[in-house]
C-alpha cells in the first residue's frame, strides 16, 4: 500500500534526507520518500502492517527531527 | 512570512540592538579594564542567548537521540569555542546572521515553494451538484461516475465528462499551456482543471475524481520529485559525507597543530570553529532538488509534463529524436491538399474551385474519409452542396464512383477507373491518395488527398536544430514516396518507411546504438500502439492530447496539448535548469572550499565562514529559482 502524508514544520532539507534514510530503514517499508519541497512524505509498506509501521514511521521521525510533525 | 518567521525577526532585532549597543561601548572603551576579560562574558551572553537559545535547545535534544553532526550542535560547538577563546561578540555575531541567514533561507524557500503550488493551483475544490431543484457544493471526491454537474461562469471544471447542455469557452490553459480559449458544446469531452468561460454547462460526468485529468498531472507532478536526477542523487551522497569530514578536519586542525609546532591553542581552535560554521551542506541540498522542482514546474507551466528530474537531465542531454509520423507530425486526419485542374478545361481562375466543386457534389453520397474530405475542402472555400443538382450515383467498388451531376456524367475515382473508362488521363506522382475526376469522358484534372502536417511543425523540427538537436528521424508505415515528400517538407534527417509497428523498435534499438556517451535519445509519438518504443528510448515523449491515460502512463515527457514545438521549448528549460543547479555546485563548493582553506590558514574568520554558509545557501536558493521562470517568448 503507498500512502501520502503531509508534513509540517520540515525546516531543513538535509533533515528530510535524514527521516527518508531512517523510514527506509524500518522492517516492512518497501520505499520511502520525503519532499522537502512539497512538505510531504510517501511511504510505500507492507498492507497488513500498515498501522504498526506507522508507528514506528512517527517515532523514527520524532528522534531525527523532533520539530517535524506528521499529519496522519 | 509565516508567523514563527515573525517571531525570529524579532529576536533578531533585540539581540541586534544588544549586541550592538555592547560593541560600541566596548569600542569607546566604557568598559575600560573591564574589555578583554572574562567579566563581559555574562553581557554578551544575553544578546547570544536571545537569539541562540533554540539551537542549543535543538543540539541537546539531538545528542540525546544519537544525532551528531546537525547544523545545531556545529553552530553551538562553534560559538561556544569562540567563547572559550573570548572572542565574545564575535560568538554572539555569529549566531546573529547564522539566525539571519536560516530566516531568509526559510523565508525564500517558502516564496518559491509558494510559487510552484500556485501554479499547480489546478485542483478544483468543490463540484455543483443538483438535490431537489438547487445546487449543492460537494468534494469532487464523492461525485460518482455518471452524475450530473453544473459548473458556472468562472468555475472551474471539477470532473472529465461529457456536456450535456449549454455551451461556453473554457480555459485550458492550466492543463495545456494553451492560452486560446476552447469552444465546448453539447456533446463534446470536457476535462477537469479547466476554467469555464462565460456559460453555464451541465457535464455528466466520466470519471471519479481520482482518475480524472486534473488529479492525473497533479498526482504527476507531485511524484516527479521522487524520481532524482543524477545530480541530485550526487548531493545527497556528497552531503552525507560532507560534514562528518569537515568536522573531522575541524578536531584536527584544533588538535596537531598546536602539538607540533607548540604555541597557541586558542589561535587553532578558533581556526576549528570556522571549519565548523562552513560544515553544513545546506546550500547544496536545498538548491538543487528546488532547481529541478522549478524546471519541472517551468515545464508544465508551458504545458509539458516532465515526470522526474531525471528525465529533465536526459532532455538537457538529448541529440537525436525520432517521431512517429502519423498523429505526431501530421494530424492523422485526410484533406485535399493539392487541386490540379487539367490545363485548358477551363478557365485558369476558377479552374480550382470548378474542380472541387464537381468533386464535391459528385461524392455528395458517399461517407468515404476522401469524400468527406473533399466535402470539407469544398465547404471550407464557401461552397454549398446542392443535393438537387446529383443524381444517380453509383459506386464502382475498388474503382470509384460514377454520378450524374447537372444531368452530365461524372466519373470519381483512381487510375483503374480512368483506365477501364478509356479517358486519356495524366496521371500525378503524388506522395497522398489522388483522386481522378473526368465529366462526360473528358479529363478534367486531379485531387491530392494526404495527411496533413501539423501546424508548426516545421518550425518544431527547426527550433529543435537551433537548440541543439542534431538530429531528427521519422518513423512511419506509410508508403516510401509519401514519407520522403513529408520529410522533406519538414527537414527531417533520416525517414524510415514502410515499417510495420514492430520494425519500430529494432530501429530505435539500431539508433541507440549509434549513440555516443551521455548523448540521448528521443521518441516521440501519439501513444497509441507506441508504448515499447517509447519505454525503450532514453526519453519517451507522448502526444497527451487531453488525457489519452495509455500515453501518460508510458511516456516520460507528456506534451499535454500534442504541440510539437514545444519539444524545443522543453530542451531549453531543462538545459537553463541543468546550468543553473550546475552553477549552484560549483558556487558552493567554491567558495566553501576558499574559505576552508583560507580558514585553515587563519586569513578568514568567522564572518567569512557564515557567508560561506547561509550566504552562499541564499544565492543558490535565488539562483535556483530562476529555473522557475518561462521564458514567455519560448513558448
Amino acid at each position: 500500500m503507498k500512502k501520502k502524508f503531509k508534513l509540517e514544520d520540515l525546516d531543513c532539507a538535509n533533515c528530510a534526507a535524514k527521516m527518508e534514510d531512517a523510514i527506509k530503514k524500518i522492517a516492512g517499508v518497501n520505499d520511502a520518500n520525503v519532499s522537502f519541497m512539497a512538505q510531504k512524505m510517501t511511504i510505500e509498506a507492507e498492507d497488513d502492517r500498515f498501522d504498526e509501521i506507522m508507528k514506528e514511521v512517527v517515532a523514527v521521525c520524532a528522534k531525527v527531527e523532533p520539530d517535524c510533525k506528521i499529519l496522519l | 512570512m509565516t508567523k514563527k518567521q515573525k517571531t525570529m525577526l524579532y529576536r533578531i532585532i533585540v539581540s541586534f540592538v544588544i549586541l550592538a549597543a555592547l560593541m560600541i561601548c566596548e569600542h569607546l572603551g566604557i568598559f575600560g579594564a573591564l574589555s578583554g576579560t572574562w567579566l563581559l562574558l555574562p553581557a554578551y551572553a544575553v544578546p547570544y542567548l536571545i537569539i541562540g537559545y533554540d539551537i542549543i535547545y535543538k543540539a541537546a535534544r539531538n545528542i540525546r537521540n544519537g544525532q551528531i553532526f546537525d547544523e545545531n550542535f556545529l553552530m553551538m560547538l562553534a560559538t561556544f569555542g569562540a567563547f572559550g577563546v573570548r572572542e565574545y561578540s564575535e560568538a554572539a555575531a555569529v549566531m546573529l546572521f547564522y539566525q539571519v541567514g536560516e530566516l531568509f533561507q526559510s523565508y525564500a524557500v517558502g516564496k518559491s515553494r509558494q510559487s510552484i503550488s500556485d501554479m499547480m493551483d489546478i485542483c478544483p475544490e468543490y463540484a455543483n451538484i443538483e438535490q431537489d431543484g438547487e445546487l449543492v457544493q460537494v468534494d469532487p471526491d464523492d461525485v460518482e461516475v455518471g452524475s450530473m454537474i453544473v459548473v458556472k461562469p468562472g468555475e472551474r471544471v471539477p470532473l472529465d465528462g461529457i456536456v450535456t447542455e449549454g455551451e461556453s469557452y473554457v480555459d485550458t490553459a492550466a492543463l495545456t499551456g494553451e492560452s486560446v480559449p476552447r469552444k465546448v458544446s453539447v456533446g463534446k469531452e470536457i476535462f477537469s482543471g479547466c476554467v469555464n468561460g462565460s456559460g453555464t454547462l451541465k457535464i455528466q460526468t466520466t470519471k471519479e475524481f481520482d482518475d480524472s485529468t486534473v488529479a492525473k498531472i497533479l498526482e504527476l507532478v507531485e511524484n516527479a520529485g521522487s524520481k532524482k536526477a543524477r545530480t541530485e542523487k550526487f548531493i545527497t551522497k556528497f552531503a552525507k559525507y560532507y560534514t562528518p569530514v569537515v568536522t573531522v578536519g575541524a578536531v584536527l586542525l584544533a588538535l596537531i597543530p598546536p602539538l607540533i609546532l607548540g604555541g597557541n591553542f586558542g589561535e587553532w581552535i578558533q581556526r576549528a570553529c570556522t571549519f565548523l560554521v562552513i560544515s553544513c551542506p545546506c546550500a547544496l541540498v536545498i538548491s538543487v532538488p528546488l532547481g529541478f522542482f522549478g524546471g519541472i514546474g517551468a515545464a508544465s507551466r508551458m504545458g509539458v509534463l516532465v515526470k522526474g528530474g531525471n528525465y529533465l537531465e536526459a532532455v538537457a542531454e538529448m541529440t537525436t529524436i525520432v517521431f512517429d509520423k502519423t498523429g505526431t507530425l501530421t494530424k492523422g486526419e485526410f484533406r485535399v491538399t493539392e487541386i490540379l485542374p487539367e490545363p485548358g478545361v477551363s478557365d485558369r481562375q476558377n479552374a480550382d474551385q470548378e474542380l472541387l466543386e464537381l468533386a464535391a457534389l459528385g461524392e455528395s453520397y458517399s461517407n468515404h474519409p476522401i469524400a468527406v474530405s473533399i466535402r470539407e475542402a469544398f465547404e471550407e472555400k464557401g461552397g454549398k452542396i446542392d443535393m438537387g443538382r446529383v443524381s444517380d450515383a453509383e459506386e464502382i467498388a475498388g474503382h470509384g464512383i460514377l454520378v450524374k451531376v447537372d444531368d452530365r456524367e461524372v466519373l470519381l475515382g483512381n487510375e483503374k477507373l480512368m483506365q477501364r473508362e478509356q479517358i486519356s488521363y495524366k496521371p500525378v506522382l503524388s506522395a497522398g491518395t489522388v483522386v481522378y475526376a473526368a465529366c462526360e469522358k473528358q479529363f478534367l484534372g486531379a485531387l491530392v488527398i494526404s495527411d496533413v502536417v501539423k501546424e508548426g511543425a516545421a518550425e518544431a523540427i527547426r527550433d529543435m536544430k537551433k537548440v541543439g538537436v542534431k538530429k531528427s528521424v521519422m518513423l512511419t508505415g506509410d508508403r516510401k514516396q509519401a514519407a520522403e515528400a513529408v520529410a522533406a517538407e519538414l527537414g527531417i534527417d533520416e525517414v524510415h518507411a514502410e515499417l510495420l509497428p514492430g520494425d519500430k523498435v529494432d530501429i530505435v534499438e539500431m539508433l541507440l546504438k549509434q549513440q555516443k556517451g551521455h548523448e540521448k535519445l528521443a521518441f516521440a509519438g501519439d501513444g497509441i500502439n507506441d508504448a515499447p518504443v517509447l519505454t525503450r528510448a532514453d526519453i519517451g515523449i507522448a502526444m497527451g492530447s487531453m488525457g489519452s491515460d495509455a500515453a501518460i502512463e508510458a511516456a516520460d515527457v507528456v506534451l499535454m496539448d500534442d504541440d510539437v514545438r514545444k519539444i524545443a521549448g522543453v530542451v531549453q528549460c531543462a538545459r537553463k535548469t541543468l546550468r543553473i543547479v550546475k552553477q549552484n555546485i560549483v558556487f558552493a563548493l567554491g567558495v566553501k572550499a576558499l574559505v576552508l582553506i583560507l580558514g585553515a590558514l587563519g586569513m578568514a574568520n568567522m564572518w567569512e565562514a557564515v557567508f560561506a554558509d547561509v550566504g552562499v545557501a541564499v544565492i543558490a536558493i535565488m539562483n535556483s529559482m530562476r529555473a522557475l521562470k518561462t521564458d514567455e517568448s519560448k513558448m
